[in-house]
């Protein structure tokens, strides 16, 4: 099997999982999830750093460090909101131990 | 044995996500999502052949200052905007890794599948960047949330989406870096087009389904650098958006086509509906309290109102004090109240609301009959018997929350201007609904030191 082939199928069979572990979430918990899945689409900090060390020009290396500052601000700006939207979330036993 | 490393990262998105759909699981599930991207970071640190440490170092060190500060500091009203601008950076960051590719090696010597994944990295990261900041402005204020449009956009629109494909393939084929340049920019111009001519209210199906695009911009990078932890965390992310996306369009019962092209209350929308010519009751805060004093069942149902005046706190602590002298309090929260679904959910919680008295449509519609009094706190289209009763309405159709059929119905509104559909709502006027016209927030409290003098 080529390369891409297998990305296919890697790409195919993960979508279906995303669509199976979303599908059945509370209205409540859209906001965090949206968040939190937007945190995980900061997984192109992987790319980004990837990028950036190999980057040999000027231009690639300018590139290569404006896509490691987005997708950090992406992956630790949108974990860090994500908990802090989720800390809220507490029932009713929690909330009178405090 | 890198690989491996790499894929239990990318488990633990999939166990993350699906933590997240749970209320007790959900914090610890974006815990584990975040352990699994510090995997990922180090082992690419580790791993790939870097050169340019410092460069490296740098970005890490300035997004992550920037991305902390942000999010530490965001009022929980701004949330849907922040999200909105984390997501933009992302779609760049998608775009930006292709184009650091294309300047390395061009587009000439590559494989065909390569440049075709490169482009669409590129494209699609490059929509997402500019659609996310344009709906960032609608929802920041900084531009008109009214859905901006001008004669031929239509024209316009159909030549960038046709200049853009033929620049690509020609890119493609030719293996010319210029044509990546240009259909890098005309990405950028499709973002802006595409977000502009949708309204402000809309804009959390925009987020959600840009969400969507960010995943798939991150799965194309994966593909042009060959990375599966990429390629999995695009496609569920992918697969995500595009699922919440879904739910979101049928709760406001529009097809995501209409949302996206309809350009609602652009065409005459405004003036839809006819205003009705009859009295209301208005009604003061001592009315108000009365009401709730002697009520034995209380749904306060939250709207965009709530959140543009912060008075979650104001009604948390208005509604425990109801509960002291015995009276049973639930929130009832339509699926699109405010302006993204859940968002209510985040701002009751910052307010120590705990989630057992937030009810859903489903869960809150059957006790309406049982309720004695609703307090509408600034919604308007979510509680409009139009969209049940009235089949030549604008929303007709659109599932909402029942309030007529409980015993009486208190509207804290600031005027009688219709919502966001630009129509006239005839709960209104209905001879059980008092209203009480001023800021949620304002009407709360002055309810509240009105029920403590009784």
């Amino acid at each position: 099997m080529s390369i891409l082939v297998i990305g296919i199928t890697v790409f195919v069979l993960a979508a279906f999982v995303g669509f199976e572990v979303i599908s059945k979430v509370p209205p409540t918990l859209h906001t965090p999830l949206m968040s939190g899945a937007n945190a995980i689409s900061g997984i192109t900090i992987i790319g980004a750093i990837t990028a950036a060390g190999l980057g040999a020009t000027p231009l690639a290396q300018v590139l290569g460090f404006l896509a490691v500052v987005t997708a950090t601000i992406n992956v630790v700006g949108g974990f860090l909101v994500t908990d802090r939207m989720l800390e809220m979330f507490k029932s009713r036993g929690e909330r009178d131990k405090r | 044995m890198i690989e491996i490393l790499y894929l239990l990262a990318a488990v633990t998105f999939i166990v993350g996500l699906r933590q997240l759909g749970g209320p007790r699981t959900a914090r610890n599930g974006n815990r584990v999502a975040a352990l699994g991207m510090l995997l990922a970071l180090v082992i690419t640190l580790v791993a790939e052949d870097i050169i340019n440490w410092g460069t490296v170092v740098a970005g890490l060190a300035v997004g992550g200052v920037i991305g902390a500060w942000f999010a530490l500091r965001v009022q929980m009203t701004s949330m849907p905007q922040m999200v909105a601008a984390f997501n933009g950076f992302g779609g760049a960051a998608s775009a930006l890794v292709a184009a650091v590719a294309v300047v390395e090696f061009g587009l000439a010597d590559i494989a065909p599948e390569t440049s075709i994944t490169l482009l669409l990295s590129t494209v699609i990261g490059a929509v997402t960047f500019t659609g996310s900041f344009i709906a960032f402005g609608k929802l920041q204020g900084i531009l008109p949330g009214r859905p901006l449009v001008f004669p031929g956009q239509r024209l316009v629109n159909g030549a960038l989406a046709i200049g853009l494909v033929g620049v690509a393939i020609w890119a493609a084929i030719s293996g010319e870096v210029a044509g990546y340049w240009v259909v890098a920019g005309i990405g950028l111009v499709v973002g802006v087009m595409a977000v502009i001519p949708i309204g402000g209210a809309d804009m959390p199906v925009v987020i959600s389904l840009l969400n969507s695009f960010s995943g798939l911009a991150a799965a194309a990078a994966g593909f042009a650098i060959e990375s599966n932890a990429l390629i999995i965390g695009g496609a569920l992310v992918g697969a995500a958006g595009l699922i919440l996306t879904v739910q979101m369009t049928e709760a406001m019962n529009r097809s995501l086509a209409n949302v996206l092209f309809a350009g609602f209350g652009t065409e005459g929308g405004g003036a839809v509906g006819e205003m009705i010519d009859k009295p209301v009751n208005r009604a003061t805060a001592d009315d108000v309290a009365i009401a709730l004093a002697y009520a034995e069942s209380v749904m306060i149902v939250p709207g965009y109102g709530l959140a543009v005046a912060q008075a979650q706190h104001a009604v948390r602590k208005l509604a425990d004090a109801l509960e002291e002298s015995g009276v049973e309090v639930h929130y009832a929260i339509h699926p699109v109240a405010g302006r993204m679904p859940g968002h209510m959910n985040v701002l009751l919680a910052e307010a120590d609301v705990p989630y057992e008295q937030l009810l859903d449509l489903e869960q809150a519609d059957p006790q309406f009959p049982e309720t004695d009094v609703v307090l509408i706190l600034g919604a308007n289209d979510v509680v409009n018997p139009s969209a049940r009763d009235d089949s030549s309405s604008p929303i007709y159709g659109m599932p909402i929350l029942n309030v007529d059929h409980a015993a009486r119905v208190i509207v804290v509104k600031r005027s009688l201007s219709p919502g966001f559909a630009g129509i006239d709502n005839p709960l209104f006027y209905d001879d059980k609904t008092l209203m009480y016209f001023t800021d949620a927030k304002a009407g709360i409290e002055e309810a509240h030191s009105a029920l403590k003098t009784l």
